[in-house]
């Protein structure tokens, strides 16, 4: 089938205007999160019912046309990113919040519902959905389930995948599946731990139904600064042995602090070498002793001064700077490239010096932010893309940062997800065994392999090349794969 | 210990060659829980030990052979927990054989399931492959989430070798109160008690009495239980345990158990026999003879699905049948895991 009769008969299925094919509509969804990336789509569809989608899958797959799938497009690892003989599925008018039961503590909600608007909605109920990823702003709840996304209070309250009930998906042959109820527990296999994270691959997400949590009464931070990166990351597993959860532990280092206070003037210390946000929730009493222990652990563990919340909005103030760290990273230079490893944590005084020497090596700065308590460690290279080879300098230093994530029992994403960005280190972490069974996996779930094609498992052909141009310690990074 | 994975690897091979079914077990604790397996015995037991535990990364490693005991008992030392409170069912109960059954206790419902404190799992396909899944640190989406797939898959995709499990500390102070009331406004109750910051990490009821245990700091603690009233209750401890491990009056009782899981607030029942509730609501044992049509029709209406869980004549399913679609998925998964079909076969479905 041309375009022009696939065009046609989407057109048949959807309104007029949910069909998009000229190149200046199609221009806005060439990228998601991760801008280096860029393909402009076949055409763009984007359809408001559960029967839309089953039929535009069924005609793609009928046609052999390839889908992905795409929520607010705030992905920061392109898993989004259009496939040019492709079509595009929006699901961005899947914006309704179907159901709240506050006693249940349950909403039911579609998949372009941006991941605040549950928590505004929960509110007027004392509830609220915890995974707050810094883009919650926009970012879909689609999209986060796909991504199994994260955010800062990880530690404390779980992922994407911990604050969940249900799933409605259709698969690439229009086939709906229900995957949980609103129990705790389904019969059969964990397809819903499975379908988490799965980045867009196994089934389009139409419905997702989250758990909502009853907010803690108060919550404080305190602010500690350390003279040493290495004084900072013990102060954090000390916190963590005395027993206490804080509900967001966060470090930045030195350049990450200058560029936080330069920019929203949070009042952070600037002659620090790190801090550290350890932020405590839960009833005023249960606040009071949590913070008063965390405040004695960092002091005895070197802090050079320490700032505890006042009230809310100096609560809010000292956050700002943490949540405006990107941006406040961006302002001192033209692009900056996001990476998003996770670390054991008693490693992060050796990975942050070998970071510090890959930054000098490739005459690229590096800033970093970290969500320290659970060892998610953010990476922001700064690079010119303007300056010829820049930005293939700072992915490939990138690579190198993930790929030493790996090195130390880490893995190469924590939260933002494998896309298309970080599919050559899935061959540093994965044997080729492993790399088949997900293969495999996708298979169970789309035999015509036509749902987000070519994201996440990389082929046995892309690792050998990739493979080729990293020989470790002398010795083939992958000597069980077959080699001409 | 590297010569009884292979030792295993061969055995899975052989196995698979012959396409004879394998049997695995642990301790056999949980022989008791789904179907029944035809096949020759593979004793997970002689792998055993923790590989690594690093009480500040709040990360723990053993081999599925490991006693879940022993594994407490190190955690105990550094005053941290499995957070799921995973019930034993027996002496020597194994870490393999908790995860496998993906069988949670009294705090599931206020601090997540087994499978939410699967980090990462090491195991062996039906093709005797080496495989590591996940990884030891919190936050890790690389690839799909095979490891807490295997959370509850009862043996029947892969020998578990070696698991990562998220600990947590153990809380400052317990405490457990005591109310008496009907079963609707018990229901009522722990699902408004549940929306509200009160600490809680356990309910029960039974018999005419609601038994909330709340865990905390200790500050928090008092001030849940100067809000909440009731009577204390003593030595709560071997309440709870008796709870997780079936040794309560009501389960010694049972003959046909019934598990089932429901959405928290759905309505009750019925007067089909006695009943144990746990998780705020969301778990429902049944003692009762009545027909398994009727129980897994009220399930189903109400929202959940119900588990034979303990039968003296095992003539009946006992998980709820899956959906078309969903079986479907399960068997290719089956058949991609397990090509020759040899992991504890039938020990969930029939099909599987």
């Amino acid at each position: 089938m041309n375009k022009q009769e696939l065009i046609r008969q989407l057109q048949n299925m959807l309104p007029a205007d949910a069909v998009l094919y000229e190149q200046e509509d199609l221009k806005p969804f060439e990228c998601d999160g991760l801008s280096a990336y860029r393909e402009v789509p076949l055409a763009v569809v984007l359809p408001e019912t559960e029967e839309q989608v089953r039929d535009i899958l069924r005609l793609c797959l009928r046609e052999n046309v390839p889908v992905v799938a795409r929520g607010a497009g705030t992905g920061l690892s392109g898993g989004a990113l259009p496939l040019r003989d492709g079509v595009l599925l929006s699901l961005s008018k899947f914006k309704r919040i179907l159901s709240l039961d506050p006693l249940a503590r349950i909403a039911r909600v579609q998949p372009g519902v941006r991941n605040l608007a549950i928590s505004e909605a929960a509110a007027v109920h004392g509830l609220y959905y915890a995974p707050d990823p810094s883009s919650q702003i926009a970012c879909s709840i689609g999209g986060n389930v796909a991504e199994n996304a994260g955010g800062v209070h990880c530690l404390k309250y779980g992922l994407t995948v911990h604050n969940l009930h249900k799933v409605r998906a259709y698969t690439m042959e229009g086939e709906l599946l229900e995957i949980g109820c609103e129990a705790l527990d389904s019969a059969g296999y964990d397809l819903l731990a499975l379908f988490t994270g799965s980045e867009g691959m196994l089934g389009v997400i139409t419905e997702v139904t989250v758990k909502l949590l009853p907010k803690p009464e108060l919550a404080q931070v305190v602010m500690a600064a350390f003279a040493t990166v290495a004084e900072a990351g013990s102060a954090v597993g000390e916190i963590i042995a005395a027993g206490i959860i804080p509900a967001g532990l966060e470090m930045m280092d030195k350049l990450s602090i200058k560029a936080a206070e330069d920019f929203v003037h949070a009042g952070y210390p600037l002659d620090a070498e790190a801090i550290l946000l350890c932020e405590s929730d839960g009833t005023p009493e249960e606040v009071a002793e949590e913070i008063a222990r965390m405040q004695a652990i960092l002091s005895r563990c070197g802090a050079t001064s320490l700032r505890t919340s006042a009230n809310e909005t100096d609560r809010l103030r000292l956050w700002a700077g943490r949540k405006a760290a990107f941006p406040a990273v961006g302002r001192l230079s033209p692009d900056y490239y996001c990476m998003d490893g996770t670390i054991p944590r008693r490693e992060l005084t050796h990975v942050l010096q070998r970071i510090a020497e890959l930054s000098e090596e490739y005459g690229l700065r590096v800033a970093n932010v970290f969500h320290a308590g659970d060892g998610n460690l953010h990476p922001l290279i700064l690079y010119d893309a303007n300056q010829q080879g820049e930005f293939h300098r700072a992915e490939e230093l990138g690579g190198k940062i993930l790929e030493l994530c790996v090195e130390v029992g880490g893995t190469i994403t924590g939260e933002h997800g494998v896309g298309i960005e970080k599919i050559n280190q899935m061959c540093a972490q994965f044997k080729e065994t492993e790399l088949q069974r997900f293969r495999e996996v996708k298979l169970a779930f789309d035999p015509s392999g036509l749902l987000n094609p070519g994201k996440v498992i990389p082929s046995l052909h892309r690792c050998a090349e990739h493979g080729r141009m990293h020989v470790h310690h002398g010795q083939a990074a992958f000597p069980e794969i077959p080699r001409f | 210990m590297q010569h009884i994975i292979e030792q295993f690897s061969r055995s899975v091979r052989a196995a698979g060659a012959t396409h004879s079914p394998l049997r695995i077990q642990g301790a056999g604790s949980k022989a008791f829980y789904g179907r029944t397996v035809q096949g020759t015995l593979l004793d997970v037991t002689p792998y055993r030990g923790i590989v690594s535990y690093e009480p500040t990364e709040l990360v723990l490693t053993a081999r599925a052979g490991t006693p879940l005991a022993e594994i407490e008992a190190a955690l105990a030392a550094k005053r941290q927990m499995l957070p799921f409170e995973p019930p034993h069912f027996g002496v020597g109960a194994t870490l393999g054989g908790c995860i496998a059954a993906g069988l949670s206790g009294p705090r599931r419902a206020y601090a997540g399931s087994a499978r939410d404190y699967v980090l990462g799992v090491r195991m062996l396909d039906g093709n005797g492959e080496d495989l590591k899944f996940g990884g030891q640190v919190m936050k890790n989406v690389a690839g799909y989430d095979v490891s807490r797939l295997m959370a509850g898959s009862m043996g029947t995709l892969g020998l578990l070798l070696e698991v990562s499990l998220k600990v947590l500390p153990v809380p400052a102070e317990e405490l457990t109160l005591r109310f008496d009331m009907s079963e609707a406004e018990a229901l009522d109750r722990m699902n408004r008690w549940a929306a509200q910051p009160l600490s809680l990490s356990a309910t029960c009821y039974h018999d005419g009495a609601l038994t909330v245990r709340l865990s905390g700091a200790s500050a928090a603690v008092n001030s849940v239980r100067k809000k909440l009233g009731g009577a204390e209750v003593k030595d709560a401890h071997i309440f709870w345990h008796s709870v997780r491990e079936q040794q309560h009056a009501f389960f010694a009782a049972a003959r046909t158990l019934w598990r089932l899981s429901l959405p928290s607030t759905a309505a009750s029942v019925g007067e089909t026999g006695a009943q144990l509730i746990e998780w705020g609501g969301a778990l429902r044992w049944l003692a009762t003879d009545a027909s398994p049509e009727a129980i897994r029709q009220a399930a189903t209406v109400l929202g959940g699905h119900a588990t034979l869980f303990r039968s003296a004549a095992p003539v009946v399913e006992p998980f709820q049948p899956l959906s078309a679609p969903l079986l479907e998925i399960h068997k290719r998964l089956k058949q991609r895991f397990d090509p020759h079909h040899i992991f504890n076969p039938g020990r969930m479905f029939p099909e599987l």
